[in-house]
């Protein structure tokens, strides 16, 4: 019973030593001499994971062990990021990180019966996309790059975005599970081409029009992408329908075609991504900056501290929003392809580790939201590094764990605590149903 | 649903696999196209983050140096030149945003410390810095001094200095001189003076007609080819009738028949322009192309920083084949043009016994630890002449200082051989345009037994002779060379 924490335990220590590493490196290149100071961050992290690590041995013994050890990992490679960019915003995001764990906590504890997220279905959802309409209020709301992601009331600030996030993939998972098998049943073959129910197609509209709407009243590219992206996953893995998600993507499409053709800020996005050296200095400074810091990284990187963020001497910005959203430029800058790669590589373990959570859950609903929430999150890895590699145009969300925000490690943590949840209850079942004690990792 | 999750689960590898993809391209295949973007300034920023190497003269004195401020990532280097204005010529300058001339970009691989592919990789792996190496110059900067003083105070030109069995360059002094490091403040200023032009180096880029110093050309062309031997006697009236023109000695002087002793102490324009028509063009062209001519000198300066020297038409440098006045070629006058540099080697090969080595001004490359990664071994340029005829040309350009037009380069208790040289720039707009200006030159070695430094000065814009005015620049730089050692 024990063995999957214990494996975790283990794991923890190499990421503790990671974190300590990397501190030690920054302080190697920012002052002369090397002090304690990066053991003493190194021990935190250890002590903070490891009364996390006990909560879970006692609250959710059977979960899967390698989801929290591997968001550690990023959440170290974050900070070390960050600290090298900035000491302050590096205490920030540790604080953050304490916040998003206390919330992890206080998640798997009230919501140990998770299905009961199935009977507010329509509650979360509501309340997910009137958050979004936040930022554009009078007063509370922020403009950032002509977006409006952020609320800011008092000192807190907050993108409602990151958490709308979770509500769509909650929501989406519990209607799918009632509705699959009528999506499946009352399918009918139009022109060859097999249509979902009318009837039921209702929340397909919803959630492409909360993306269009994302797209044009918030000017949120990145998170209206990801939103749909996930929605169509969750549609293909609940019917097992392709044809839906090419109707989908079509839909999609076609918004957004029209959008990027009549709204400025989207068309001024999509026209930067494929010609960034028609205004190397304006429009197309940072996608530009963000491939030359690339480039400077090479194959094993410049080394931490080592990358140019502004130009030496001045305040001017060499790579803009390093600590956000061109954290990944950086990452390649400093640590070069190979370190580029083991990050890619963390989050295609943590999206496997997701998925077999998915996997192992017997009911439907535990199966699409396992499955949703896994595959929003990796969306999300790939709509910002494919911004910053110049794969799809740039836009404003945020490096999971990595990129400096509060709103994005709080919510993130939340989306693993849901995963565990999900993850202790299917790794408990699959046991018992065979009648043995789990060996570790299920086969 | 789970085939759907496994499926699901497959396409998400396939789009990690494209951001793998991607930033295998930015960040290694298309890196170095990337690096030469102009919107790129990196490159520019990061040569400021290397310390450049030092560069040093020969006695030890630190030409160049690289001073850095700040720390970390920010951590920058500005290059200092302590001496100022004293070796601005031939060194150059380095500034980021003014690039590398002369020196300082000819040896740029060296100073930045480019080794190898394989040592920086290494250096990537231990995240070692890049660290440059130091250069060692044969410049002697006494006689570099004293060169820029008697240029300074003779007007715009060159001095060149060159050890003739090694081509070790110990003095290349232009004026007007300038001050590099003040290259970053007044870049505009120093490169749109037309009138002092401080930013050429006259020694190398420096075209001027070499007037009589070129007969020592046509000499050593008359007898490598067996036209004449030094008692062969040519007679020599005060006016020959060249293509139409006449051809006048100083004074209109008749020598009758005389030698090359003769000939070459008094200057004598009939004589010379005599012997190169007999010698005639091929065997001229070839002499010449023997001593430098027609070709980029193998200096350690940028190629496009060191001018051909030969007969020109406009931009152009004419050959054997094209029409040519032989006789005036044969007294350094038709469209011939020479840099101070191509006369020092011309110099330097008979000093030499006939052989021309190939000029250079660095001497020993030396890493950050202080091992000598590379030292000059001297190589021949080329044998314009055999020993038998520079030892005929030495005694020949012995009498020019002793008792012909070159007095003013004797030195007490040294034999010196010399050669001066005189060509009239009438309405040079350079000048001022005056009536009356003249090139003047003096070539020049000693001790001409035993010789140790070859020297040739030149003079712009002087109504004075190669002997008033470039002869004691010769004499002094000479003197501050021989009591140096």
């Amino acid at each position: 019973m024990r063995s999957a924490r214990n494996r975790e335990l283990f794991a923890l220590v190499p990421v503790a030593m990671l974190l300590t590493a990397g501190f030690a490196a920054v302080f190697a290149q920012e002052n002369t001499k090397l002090g304690n100071l990066s053991l003493i961050y190194g021990a935190y992290f250890l002590a903070i994971c490891l009364a996390t690590h006990i909560f879970l041995r006692i609250r959710l013994p059977d979960a899967d062990p390698y989801l929290f050890p591997l968001m550690a990992t990023l959440t170290a490679f974050g900070l070390v990021m960050i600290y090298r960019i900035d000491e302050s915003l590096a205490r920030d995001q540790a604080n953050w990180f304490v916040l998003g764990l206390v919330l992890f906590c206080l998640t798997i504890y009230f919501l140990r019966d998770y299905e009961v997220l199935e009977r507010y279905r329509y509650t979360i959802a509501v309340v997910g996309l009137l958050v979004l309409l936040a930022p554009r209020l009078p007063g509370i709301g922020q403009q950032v790059n002509g977006a409006y992601l952020g609320v800011k009331i008092g000192p807190l600030a907050f993108q409602p975005a990151e958490f709308t996030k979770l509500a769509i993939v909650v929501f989406l998972a519990s209607y799918l599970r009632e509705h699959r098998e009528v999506l499946i049943v009352g399918a009918r073959r139009v022109l060859g081409v097999t249509l979902p129910p009318l009837k039921h197609f209702g929340p397909m509209l919803v959630v492409w029009g909360a993306s269009m709407f994302m797209l044009v009243f918030i000017r949120d590219l990145g998170s209206s992408l990801m939103f749909f992206a996930a929605f169509l996953a969750l549609l293909y893995v609940a019917t097992g329908r392709f044809s839906f998600v090419v109707i989908g993507m079509a839909m999609f499409l076609v918004g957004a075609w029209f959008f990027a053709s009549t709204v400025p800020h989207v068309h001024d996005r999509v026209e930067i991504w494929l010609h960034p050296y028609n205004d190397p200095q304006e429009t197309g400074y940072q996608i530009l900056n963000s491939i030359f810091s690339q480039a400077d990284g090479g194959l094993f990187g410049k080394g931490f501290g080592q990358a140019l963020i502004t130009i030496p001497g001045t305040n001017d910005t060499l790579l803009p929003a390093a600590e956000t959203d061109t954290i990944y430029a950086l990452i390649v800058n400093e640590v070069g392809l190979f370190g580029a790669c083991g990050l890619i590589l963390t989050y295609l373990l943590i999206t496997a580790r997701g998925f077999k959570v998915a996997l192992l859950a017997s009911d439907g609903f535990s199966k699409l939201l396992a499955t949703g929430l896994t595959a929003v999150f990796a969306i999300q890895a790939f709509v910002i590094i494919g911004g910053v590699t110049r794969v799809i145009p740039l836009t404003g969300v945020t490096l999971p764990f990595v990129s400096y925000g509060g709103s994005s490690i709080v919510a993130n943590f939340v989306l693993l605590a849901l995963l565990l949840l999900v993850s202790d209850r299917a790794r408990r079942e699959a046991a018992e149903f065979a009648g043995t004690v789990p060996m570790g990792a299920p086969a | 649903m789970n085939r759907q999750i496994v499926k699901l689960f497959a396409f998400i590898v396939v789009l990690f696999g494209v951001l793998v993809g991607f930033t295998s391209y930015w960040s290694v295949f298309d890196a170095e196209a990337l690096k030469e973007k102009n919107a790129n300034k990196r490159p520019l920023l990061e040569a400021q983050q290397i310390p450049r190497g030092r560069i040093l003269a020969a006695d030890g004195t630190v030409i160049a140096k690289s001073v850095g401020k700040g720390r970390g990532a920010e951590k920058q280097y500005v290059r200092r030149y302590p001496e100022g204005s004293l070796f601005g010529h031939p060194i150059g300058y380095s500034f980021v945003r003014y690039g590398n001339s002369e020196f300082e970009k000819f040896h740029n691989e060296e100073l930045v410390g480019e080794d190898n592919e394989f040592s920086s990789i290494l250096d990537e792996l231990t995240g070692g810095t890049q660290e440059g190496n130091d250069i060692v110059t044969n410049i002697d900067t006494e006689a570099q001094r004293t060169a820029l003083a008697d240029l300074e105070e003779a007007g715009f030109g060159a001095v060149v200095a060159i050890v003739p069995q090694t081509g070790e360059v110990k003095v290349m002094a232009s004026n007007a001189p300038y001050d590099p490091n003040r290259v970053p403040e007044e870049y505009g200023k120093l490169a749109t003076n037309d009138i002092e032009t401080p930013l050429l180096n006259r020694a190398t880029q420096g075209l001027y007609p070499p007037g009589s110093t070129f007969k020592v050309v046509t000499a050593a062309a008359g007898l490598e080819s067996g036209t004449i031997t030094p008692e062969t006697t040519i007679n020599a009236p005060g006016t020959l009738d060249v293509e139409g023109t006449p051809l006048q000695n100083d004074f209109n002087e008749d020598f009758g028949p005389i030698a090359l002793d003769t000939a070459l102490t008094n200057s004598v324009n009939t004589w010379f322009g005599q012997l190169a028509q007999q010698v005639g063009q091929d065997e001229l062209f070839e002499t010449m192309e023997k001593f430098g001519f027609n070709a980029t000198p193998a200096i350690d300066l940028p190629s496009d920083e060191v001018f051909d020297s030969g007969v020109y038409e406009d931009e152009h440098l004419l050959h054997r084949n094209d029409p040519v006045d032989l006789a005036r070629l044969g007294i350094g006058q038709e469209r011939l043009l020479a840099t101070p540099l191509q006369i020092a080697e011309v110099v330097a090969a008979i000093a030499n016994g006939g052989k021309l080595m190939k000029p250079q001004i660095w001497k020993r490359v030396i890493d950050a630890d202080g091992r000598v990664v590379e030292k000059l071994d001297p190589s021949v340029y080329s044998e314009p002449v055999s020993s038998e005829t520079a030892e005929e040309l030495t005694t020949a350009m012995e009498g020019v200082v002793s008792e012909g037009t070159g007095t003013n380069a004797a030195i007490s208790g040294v034999p010196v051989a010399g050669k001066t040289g005189t060509a009239e720039t009438p309405g040079n707009l350079a000048c001022g345009g005056g009536a009356e200006e003249n090139q003047a030159w003096f070539m020049g070695f000693v001790p001409a037994d035993d010789p140790q430094i070859a020297i040739a000065a030149s003079v712009e814009c002087t109504e004075q002779f190669g002997n008033d005015v470039a002869a004691p620049i010769f004499r002094d730089v000479a003197e501050t060379i021989l009591n140096g050692e």
